[in-house]
């Protein structure tokens, strides 16, 4: 048990588009390298959460820090040490795989070497010089993966990773991105039962409010149940 | 998201009666006191009109582009209303300014228009430019987000003001430019005296009308705030694209 | 720096592989050029009337690319790969704004000699020089009001129309400047370099609206 400071803590978080809420008092905490699951219907604001942290979208009120240091005024430290992967791949569609890799790599200021390193890590050499508009979703998603852990980042951000992905593609991003890669991670999802099995934590939004926060053994069938409802 | 209870209406009825006050002194010191022109004849006297109502449309779009500045960088909503209405009256007095202007072109020199008079001609391209505060704001859906964006535009298009002036000036070339304004130097002291007024009443009347504008519009959003708070999230409908700030 | 540079390689990157901009711009300034010659009976311009004339044609291809400049980081992504980035907001201003730069040489590499060719009377051999100055200095102008106006058009729903109402009045100082100056140049007999005024008062615009749009910029970007 170490006395570090949580690498995620968010309190009496809040949102709004216009008038309406889209997160209301969101408190949680997650110890580093651990992974808390975000569960909910559609709109019930997983998105906008995660969008927070990573520093895309600033909260209206309540208190956030990761990895220690208080957001927003420290946002541009923490950046460097998220990975985000989101709904959108965050690739341009007429580069290749490669260029488009090779542009994050420059704006992080990350050797090219390691591009490479990370198409050989998901089996994408072969296609890496093709456009992304030619390539399948699984296979863009792949690079999405690449992209978000170019930098070596300590925070992965995961929006629905597996998505798009196949089995076997599963299997190649899970050393990059899954439990076994041993960073803290946030990740959302439609699936439940598959979320819960890799989360040390889970936190339930419904309309923008946390309907629970506990680990997953001690969670109750009907908790879950309601979330859906 | 609480909103400050500010009340702009403290002191608008004595603002209201000043401004009526200073509105009939200056039309009797217009058709009473200030002589007649020895070339334009009456007509010249929508310059006491004209002049001021640009001059304070004028002052109006920078102190816009002020209240901008405070948008950004405090966040406090309260100042992109300012800012709003500020523009927005600005807009309205600048148009009567120009047909003004344009009204007296077409009695003392014939047309409805002069290209070679420098402040027709910066006041009708910053019109222009202002003209699409609105249309800006109404096409940005996202509240906080359509504060910001006006914000920046109203401090990119305040800055503008001044060096278009100074541009179009200079574009007339160094002709001595056929100007609407009374040439041959200083105004003897009674059409100082009825201009001082005039700009006085007009600047007066543009407070006023801010003012009020400003306490209607905050009344409104208080009272849905409180409704909000009482009767919960649903029992108010959603206010629907607008350009005003909410 | 280096940020800057990566943003403006991949957008000239983007651009040679996909066309999209650059050819638009030229084939539309052609065609302009072809309009005017029918809309004024005229086969020969010169002085004022050419120097108005290269100017609205100038201007109006760069709306095109204006339009057109953040539409990639807002279709596909970009504006959140940038956000994601550990480097200062201002860096995609400057590098949008080189681009855009870059753009409107390129244009006028190819539209200078078409509009010599077709419709300008006089020769441009002496004035070449003043004239390129002149248009370096109105192309920071464009560049700058451009990024700016562009990046608050592409976040609202009417993009194609907002940009270019708003662009177009804040451009008139530049273009007043460029359209004068560029007057004398082109009537054969004048002046060889522009008067210094003009080219002072692009100079100023260029260093106020730039200084404006670095200070404004990041309350664009955030959310």
């Amino acid at each position: 048990m170490s006395a570090d400071p949580p690498a995620i803590e968010l309190r009496e978080l809040t949102r709004y588009f216009g008038e309406r809420a889209a997160l209301r008092g969101i408190t949680a905490s997650a110890a580093t390298g651990t992974t808390l699951a975000v569960l909910g219907r559609n709109g019930a604001g997983k998105s906008t959460l995660l969008r927070i942290l990573a520093t895309l979208l600033r909260a209206h009120g309540g208190q956030l820090s990761l990895l220690g240091e208080p957001l927003p005024r420290r946002a541009y430290v923490v950046r460097a040490r998220l990975g985000y992967l989101g709904h959108e791949p965050l690739l341009y569609r007429d580069l290749s795989g490669r260029e488009n890799l090779r542009y994050h790599a420059r704006l992080h200021r990350v050797a090219q070497a390691r591009v490479e390193e990370l198409l050989d890590a998901v089996q994408m050499r072969e296609r890496a010089d093709d456009p992304v508009r030619l390539l399948s979703r699984g296979m863009v998603q792949r690079l999405a993966v690449c992209r978000a852990v170019l930098h070596q980042p300590a925070l992965l951000l995961l929006d629905e990773p597996r998505a798009s992905l196949d089995p076997g593609a599963e299997a190649l991003v899970e050393p990059l991105i899954g439990r076994g890669a041993g960073l803290t991670r946030v990740l959302t999802s439609h699936d439940p039962k598959a979320a819960l099995g890799e989360a040390d934590l889970v936190l339930g939004l419904r309309e923008g409010r946390a309907s629970f926060l506990a680990e997953p053994g001690q969670l109750r069938p009907d908790q879950l149940e309601a979330l859906y409802r | 998201m609480a909103r400050p209870a500010t009340t702009y209406s403290r002191g608008l009825p004595a603002l209201a009666l000043a401004t009526v006050a200073a509105l009939a002194a200056a039309l009797a010191l217009v058709f009473f006191y200030a002589p007649l022109d020895a070339d334009q004849g009456f007509v010249q006297k929508i310059f006491y009109i004209h002049v001021p109502l640009a001059i304070v449309s004028l002052c109006g779009f920078v102190l816009g582009g002020i209240f901008g500045i405070w948008q950004l960088r405090t966040g406090e909503r309260k100042w992109d209303m300012r800012s709003y209405v500020a523009i927005h009256m600005s807009l309205i007095f600048g148009i009567a300014a120009l047909i003004a202007g344009s009204i007296w072109a077409k009695a003392s020199w014939g047309h409805w228009w002069e290209w070679s008079d420098p402040t027709l001609v910066s006041f009708l391209i910053v019109l222009l430019l202002f003209a699409t505060y609105q249309p800006l704001r109404f096409s940005i859906e996202e509240p906080e987000r359509q504060a910001r964006y006006a914000s920046v535009f109203a401090i990119v298009a305040g800055a503008f003001v001044p060096m278009n002036f100074v541009v179009v000036r200079l574009s007339q070339g160094f002709v001595h430019p056929r100007v609407l304004t009374l040439t041959g130097g200083r105004l003897p002291g009674s059409m100082q005296l009825t201009f001082a007024v005039s700009l006085i009443a007009i600047a007066l009347l543009f407070t006023t009308l801010w003012k009020f504008e400003l306490s209607a519009k905050n009344t409104r959003m208080q009272l849905r705030a409180a409704r909000r708070a009482l009767l919960g999230d649903d029992a108010v409908r959603p206010l629907g694209r607008s350009a005003a700030p909410s | 720096m280096r940020s800057v540079l990566a943003i403006l390689r991949k957008d000239l990157l983007l651009e040679l592989r996909t066309f999209e901009t650059l050819p638009a711009m030229v084939l539309f300034s052609i065609v302009t050029f072809v309009i005017f010659h029918f809309a004024l009976n005229r086969g020969s311009l010169a002085g004022q009337l050419a120097a108005g004339i290269l100017t609205a044609t100038l201007l109006f291809a760069a709306m095109l690319a204006i339009n057109r400049l953040f539409v990639a980081e807002r279709e596909q992504g970009g504006f959140d790969a940038f956000l994601l980035a550990p480097v200062d907001r201002s860096v995609l201003l400057l590098a949008k704004a080189a681009a855009l730069f870059v753009f409107l040489v390129v244009l006028e590499v190819f539209a200078l000699p078409a509009f010599a060719l077709l419709l300008l009377g006089p020769s441009l051999a002496r004035s070449l020089g003043g004239l390129v100055v002149l248009l370096a200095l109105t192309d920071v102008a464009l560049a700058v009001i451009g990024t700016l106006v562009s990046a608050i058009a592409v976040q609202t729903r009417a993009r194609d129309l907002i940009g270019p109402i708003i662009a177009l009045p804040l451009l008139i100082p530049a273009l007043i400047a460029l359209a004068r100056g560029a007057s004398p140049l082109l009537s054969g007999h004048g002046r060889t370099f522009p008067q210094g005024h003009w080219l002072a008062i692009l100079g100023l615009y260029d260093l106020v609206f730039a200084l404006l749009a670095y200070a404004v910029f990041d309350f664009l970007l955030e959310d």
